[in-house]
């Protein structure tokens, strides 16, 4: 039983292992259009005059769009 | 009043800086202290028989791993939080009076504790209980204190102008979530003054956990102190700071997402590998083995991703002691994760357990990837926080290779001790006799433990180094504005 339940849980750890990494790569092909690698934006342009890189307030507004 | 643009409040950040460098001097001259006291035995009494019990290794030696744990390690945390958690969410301590007060009392309450701490294990009041060795007022101020930390976390996120959260902050909050849940719960205690109906002292308390139960709580408690002191929030630090610093983007921000998610999966099970051998269930023992395996790849996720954001930009490791400080922080973070793995094999660690390879692996981690984040941090805050540039940059460079070179001696010492007393505890005749005495492995392993005190003592030299240019910074040279961009500005 202890068995079957360790080959299960690998078998569940693997398909979220590597559904995560396909979600993260192919977010990018959708239509938002996200690319992960714009939010290192965050560390470089981190002036509180620099313009963020997805502002708060476009949240809501991309919404009502 | 003169209408003023909007400008990032540093004062809590500055506080805390400061805190930390006191306290690692602090914490570190202990170190050295009782690292000499382990090499040379009579400066146990060396202020006399009569303060021998204030100044013996057992009642020093909590106080060195207190004040650099939770005194310069928690510190630097704070201080970056306060620093980098502004900039990352675009907003300002400044703009919220509530959120600032919640930050200066964060402070307050901090030092009064911290003075608390080194009183009570000063005077030997202690529940123990290795890193959680304070009395159960002491514990319930530290979750004060942790709660506000948070208040001030959540409410800074709350009111962020930046809609996604950056890596670091995904980080300062699993370390404010990991260290809640791991404290609550291994210091769940028994008044026994209280208990007994007024018996004894009011501070003293007993684990509510027993025999073997209190073991695995402990360990599972302790490892993962080392998971959310030391390696997450040194994480958090260094994916900010390392960028910045460089001008560099992340080489890859998804696998920052991924070691991310996967270190905080996996950490939590290796606790079992402190208690190899011992009455703890074996497929505890087992499981706290196969994962510290496993927890190499996240590990090595962050630190390749982190060595390769310098990728293109290997001459700023050359040109920049700050670079230099980052850089061998991350590789250092590589190495000690990669050796911990192989201690927690069960093979390995017949030679290691108990051995002086453990606080050997423990200091390459904690000199080399947490104190080289810290100190690093601090370099690169001081010009933005003070508008100055740093001193002395050929200090900086100087305390980068005496600091090295510390640690050098510190590990490499360790190692040949640790692994000649495993080797020498466990040879026997044909018989089944002991071939030494325990006294045989003290005697060999004098020189070892000398060198490893002056692997400390120039860490330490490093440290004073460190404080002494941060508080001439004060009086450098003013920088502007479009300075500040990356590299930090620094002196001659």
């Amino acid at each position: 039983m202890q068995g079957y339940a360790y080959v299960g849980a690998m078998g569940v750890l693997i398909v979220v292992l590597y559904a995560y990494i396909t979600h993260l790569y192919t977010k990018k092909k959708n239509a938002d259009g996200l690319d992960y690698e714009k939010y290192s934006d965050m560390a470089l342009n981190d002036d509180i005059s620099d313009v963020p890189v997805a502002p708060v307030a476009d949240k809501s507004d991309g919404k009502k769009k | 009043m003169e209408n003023r643009p909007l400008e990032y409040d540093y004062t809590v950040a500055k506080w805390f800086m400061f805190a930390a460098i006191a306290l690692g001097i602090v914490g570190m001259t202990i170190g050295v202290f009782i690292a000499f006291e382990l090499a040379f035995p009579s400066l146990n009494l060396v202020f006399g028989q009569g303060l021998a019990e204030y100044t013996n290794f057992s009642r020093l030696r909590p106080l060195h791993t207190d004040a650099v744990a939770f005194g310069f390690t928690v510190s630097g945390i704070f201080a970056t939080w306060y620093y980098v958690g502004q900039r990352v969410l675009k907003v300002s301590m400044a703009e919220s009076k509530f959120l600032m007060f919640i930050g200066k009392l964060q402070f307050v309450l901090y030092i009064l504790t911290v003075v608390a701490i080194v009183v009570s294990l000063f005077m030997g009041y202690t529940t123990s209980k290795e890193y959680a060795e304070f009395e159960w007022p002491v514990d319930i101020a530290i979750v004060v204190i942790w709660v506000l930390w948070g208040v001030s976390i959540f409410g800074l996120i709350g009111i962020r102008r930046e809609k996604s959260l950056y890596i670091s902050v995904w980080y300062y909050i699993a370390t404010f979530l990991g260290v809640a849940m791991l404290y609550l719960f291994n210091n769940m205690e028994i008044p026994t003054y209280f208990a007994s109906g007024g018996h004894g002292d009011w501070f003293h308390s007993v684990s509510a956990y027993a025999g073997t139960n209190d073991a695995t709580v402990q360990w599972w408690y302790g490892h993962n102190a080392v998971a959310f002191v030391f390696t997450v929030p040194i994480i958090a630090m260094i994916y900010y700071f390392l960028p910045k610093e460089s001008g560099q983007a992340i080489y890859s921000y998804k696998l920052s997402l991924l070691s991310f998610w996967g270190l905080m999966f996996v950490y939590l099970w290796c606790g079992g590998h402190h208690l190899l051998f011992s009455t703890v269930p074996d497929w505890i023992q087992t499981m706290g083995s196969v994962f510290s395996i496993v927890l190499i790849l996240p590990s090595w996720g962050s630190a390749i991703n982190m060595l390769l954001t310098l990728k293109g930009e290997w001459q700023q490791v050359a040109s920049s002691p700050l670079i230099k400080f980052l850089l061998l922080a991350s590789t250092f973070y590589m190495f000690s994760t990669l050796e911990g793995p192989v201690q927690a094999v069960k093979s390995v660690n017949a030679i290691a357990h108990f051995t002086d390879w453990i606080p050997g692996h423990v200091h390459d981690g904690t000199l080399g990837w947490v104190g080289f984040m810290i100190i690093a941090s601090a370099l690169h805050m001081t010009p933005r926080i003070f508008k100055r540039e740093i001193y002395s940059k050929g200090l900086m460079t100087a305390q980068f290779w005496i600091q090295t070179l510390g640690i050098v001696f510190y590990f490499t010492s360790m190692w040949i001790a640790g692994i000649t007393q495993g080797m020498m505890w466990r040879s026997h005749d044909e018989y089944g006799n002991l071939a030494y005495s325990f006294m045989d492995t003290v005697n060999v392993l004098h020189p070892y433990y000398t060198l490893r005190g002056i692997g400390g003592f120039l860490f330490l030299t490093g440290l004073f180094m460190w404080a002494y240019n941060i508080i001439k910074s004060a009086s450098a040279r003013p920088v502007e504005e479009s300075e500040l961009q990356s590299a930090s500005p620094m002196g001659a």
